[in-house]
């Protein structure tokens, strides 16, 4: 168990993490992250946690409000995708919904899936179907790129009329952050490690 | 930086499996079907038919970028008469009324982005084809970027998305989404599915120590 042996997924050379394992790790080879340390399960526990309030927040408040001669409208992201549906474009209502809400709630969904009950030193079932679920949504969810269009549309509109920004588009910049913090303190090879003796 | 670890060799080469699900290096009997032994994920050395399912998603990714640039992306009508915009219009629009950094960054996810991912990713698969031995390292770092970048390219859709939803309700005005929006969108699918279905390690198959 002191010296693990790992395949790098980006080139396959094999190569021993040396005990003490340094903190993170490259590919000796091509340079890709082999091992990056993380910052425990628990911490990824809450993180996803507090993202996923934020999702809820963020999709139950308007993202912007438009104010044009004493009309007032306001988008969410459900409702944005009703409007490109009505115009008969489901296509790509389906996926503003899939990249921006659908993925990001079934990578929080998962991570928290396997993370509570390992906490309590239990296998959720279907562990590996549902960590493959989580490899897809991290690799499909765009939250960042979604708040960047949301300030694009606010800019956009706001020269021709009054646009505020909502609660929602505060809490997707906040999503944004935490998202990014769960990226850089969740190690998988320590989610499997712990699963094996679970 | 991290540590930069001891070499040994391909896991291909000794017959060894790497799970793509957990990472567990594992031997696992040739007969087909293998599966990871803690995971119990189906395994191969690399990914079945990569870059024929490379080049697919890239040939209508290609065939797309033509509707997806040319079309109209977002109609504008108001009082004042009606307008369309293609994704190179709106950038325009931007950068004529002062938001020059934004016009940059739509100008870089939509037009640039998604022409540069075509190329790039072409360029890896072809290389792979033909077995061209040279600047391994690179061609992995281009496909780290390629593969890091891709999912920039939605901007513009979630831009027309909130637009449209704000302003079809007004009275005075009215954003309608474009023949582009569904092509654009498309283009972005089919390019991030391009680069996930292209496995980097072919880069390194034939090289010799």
């Amino acid at each position: 168990m002191n010296r693990e042996l790992l395949a790098c997924p980006e080139c396959d050379l094999l190569q021993h993490i040396p005990a003490p394992r340094p903190r993170k790790a490259l590919c000796a080879r091509c340079g890709a992250v082999l091992y990056r340390g993380g910052s425990g399960l628990e911490r990824t526990l809450a993180l996803t946690l507090t993202a996923l309030v934020l999702l809820a927040l963020a999709n139950a408040f308007p993202i912007l409000t438009l104010e044009l001669q004493d009309e007032r409208t306001t988008a969410t992201l459900a409702g944005a995708a009703a409007a490109l549906w009505s115009q008969n474009m489901p296509l790509v209502a389906l996926l503003v919904l899939f990249m921006a809400l659908a993925m990001p709630l079934a990578e929080l969904t998962a991570l928290a899936y396997l993370l509570v009950p390992l906490a309590r030193g239990a296998r959720a079932p279907g562990f590996a179907a549902v960590f493959r679920l989580l490899q897809f949504a991290s690799r499909w969810g765009t939250v960042e790129v979604f708040v960047l269009g949301s300030l694009v549309a606010l800019v956009k509109l706001g020269h021709v009329a009054s646009v505020e920004p909502g609660i929602a588009l505060g809490s997707y910049g906040a999503l944004m952050l935490v998202m990014a913090a769960i990226e850089a303190s969740f190690e998988p090879r320590e989610l499997w490690a712990r699963a094996s003796f679970a | 930086m991290g540590a930069r670890l001891v070499r040994v060799s391909a896991a291909a080469e000794r017959g060894l499996f790497s799970c793509g699900t957990c990472g567990l290096v594992s031997r696992a009997p040739a007969a087909p079907g293998a599966a990871c032994p803690r995971c119990h994920t189906r395994l191969a050395f690399r990914k079945p038919r990569s870059i024929a399912h490379c080049w697919a998603y890239l040939v209508a990714a290609m065939a797309l970028y033509v509707p997806a640039n040319t079309l109209p992306i977002m109609y504008t009508s108001s009082l004042f008469g009606s307008s369309e915009d293609t994704i190179l219009s709106g950038v325009l629009y931007l950068w004529d009324s002062g938001s020059w950094y934004l016009a940059l960054i739509v100008f870089a996810a939509s037009i640039v982005v998604p022409l540069a991912k075509i190329i790039a990713l072409a360029a890896l698969a072809a290389s792979v084809q033909f077995g061209w031995g040279s600047r391994r390292a690179e061609r992995a770092r281009l496909y780290r970027l390629v593969e890091s970048i891709g999912r920039w390219s939605m901007l513009d859709i979630f831009v027309v998305a909130l637009l449209v939803a704000l302003v079809q309700l007004t009275a005075l005005a009215a954003v309608r989404a474009g023949p582009a929006a569904p092509a654009f969108g498309a283009v972005v699918v089919l390019t991030m599915a391009a680069a996930q279905s292209f496995d980097p390690r072919l880069i390194w198959d034939d090289e010799r120590r």
